[in-house]
């Protein structure tokens, strides 16, 4: 077998990885992901292509479940994704056999962001293209929210979005996580002391939430796909709940408007 | 030598399995746990020295769970069986486990099915089955009273029988045995439920 050891992901003069950076720009080519972190609960959604006419839209899954208590959404080549995670699936199970208890969100997330390291510093191969969203329960019944990148990073968010249109969605985000704004709250959501993060979104107002952020940037409900996962589970939205949501946001903001006049 | 006894009846598997833990003639443990669960719906019990036993049986169980991770469906009873049984034959003539096994659960193309597997990688699927000495008590006492379709209480009080045919005529009976029940449940899904806990 011929050896590969010349490397591809090599610095630029000024210090830049270009092929990590490319991958970057392949993930942002790819649909938006988003995930929530809430009190009891974490919602992912990812915006949907529409459907054509001929393909089965269910065997098309951005979001998928890695163990008992974590899922993961990515955005970017999804055959890079589906070999991702496939290693991840194997590694949770593995972590299980060696010490008999359930992997942590952060110590998968560190793996995956480990492995995307790998690909940038090996011989032979190119980064993979994708950004992942890595969320579930640990055993102490935190939520927690995970982000990786092709360079290998990895951070932790209470609220994040990658793929295309990422960046209108963030600023979404910065407007409307509650706690994090310092002027009064708005729709009276939740009650907050005004402390700097405020974890109180219930599960509904999480899904809320999640479905305004991705109509910024989707044509229409049929586009949007949210999961809801709780410790142990993972449920999928149906789309006329969907469709239910985004039909009381506009009316909201319909009312909003004339009021307004 | 360890005592296991799997009795199938109407959308039930039962297993009974003694409890002891022994060495030569020193019995070191005596609440221990031979019956692994795998999920909600299938579930060993596993004889044989704790080292192979528990190896062996934690290797199944995470790669039937990684198998239903990543297809998003549960293994029929059937399939998980034959995975199991492909284990043990593969290890065969390189390094066998030393454990024989019985593997039963409860889903809804099969029902209830019960397999009996043995470390040579030989594989029966039963009504009832019997590993160790036990089975030179206890088959005979199948063959009378055993019946198709039974009752889980019905299954209990025949799993009673034969631990006192055990107490009363095996050398090496042991006061306490666990027992364990995967059923059909009120939901149509696989349902486990611990009967008599192995540490009491």
């Amino acid at each position: 077998m011929a050896r590969y050891d010349r490397a591809i992901t090599v610095f630029s003069p000024d210090g830049h990885l270009f092929q990590v950076e490319y991958a970057l720009n392949a993930v942002n080519k790819g649909t938006t992901a988003i995930g929530i972190r809430g009190k009891n609960s974490i919602v992912l959604g990812i915006e949907k292509k529409s459907a054509m006419k001929l393909q089965d839209p269910r065997t098309v899954r951005k979001i998928v479940q890695l163990d008992d208590s974590i899922c993961l959404a990515f955005a970017g080549l999804v055959a890079d994704a589906r070999v991702l995670i496939n290693k991840a699936r194997i590694e949770c199970q593995t972590y299980r056999l060696t010490l008999d208890e359930e992997p942590s969100v952060e110590y998968i997330t560190r793996w995956i962001a480990q492995r995307q390291q790998k690909y940038t510093q090996s011989g032979g191969v190119r980064p993979y293209g994708i950004s992942t969203l890595i969320v579930g329960f640990d055993t102490d019944g935190e939520p927690r929210l995970f982000q990786t990148d092709p360079s290998g990073i990895y951070s932790e968010w209470f609220a994040n979005c990658i793929g295309r249109n990422s960046k209108p969605v963030k600023e979404f985000f910065t407007k409307n996580y509650p706690g994090l704004r310092k002027e009064e709250k708005t729709e009276g959501e939740e009650e907050s002391e005004e402390e700097l993060v405020d974890f109180e979104l219930t599960e509904e107002a999480t899904i809320k939430l999640a479905v305004k952020a991705l109509m910024e940037v989707v044509e229409s409900p049929k586009n949007i796909e949210i999961a809801v996962v709780k410790k142990g589970s993972l449920r999928f939205l149906e789309v006329d709940e969907i469709e239910t949501l985004v039909d009381a946001f506009e009316a909201e903001q319909k009312e909003k408007e004339d009021n307004k006049q | 030598m360890d005592s296991l006894i799997g009795i199938t009846g109407k959308d039930f598997v039962i297993f009974v399995a003694d409890t002891a833990q022994a060495r030569s003639i020193l019995k070191m443990k005596g609440d221990e746990d031979k019956i692994m669960v795998v999920d909600d719906s299938k579930m060993f019990a596993m004889a044989g020295d704790t080292g192979d036993r528990t190896t062996f049986c934690e290797y199944v169980k995470r790669n039937l769970k990684l198998y239903e991770i990543r297809s998003g469906l549960t293994l029929s009873t059937h399939a998980a069986a034959h995975w199991t049984r492909r284990a043990l034959a593969d290890a065969l003539r390189q390094g066998p486990y030393e454990t024989n096994l019985l593997f039963g659960g409860w889903d809804s193309e099969a029902g209830a099915s019960l397999y009996y597997l043995d470390y040579l990688g030989s594989m029966h699927k039963m009504p009832f089955a019997i590993q160790g000495y036990a089975s030179n008590f206890v088959l005979s006492i199948f063959d009378r009273y055993y019946k198709e379709d039974l009752t889980i209480p019905e299954g209990l009080d025949l799993a009673k029988l034969c631990i006192a045919e055990l107490n009363k005529r095996f050398l090496l009976a042991q006061p306490n045995w666990a027992i364990k029940v995967i059923k059909k449940g009120d939901d149509g899904k696989a349902s486990l439920e611990v009967i008599v806990p192995a540490k009491q």
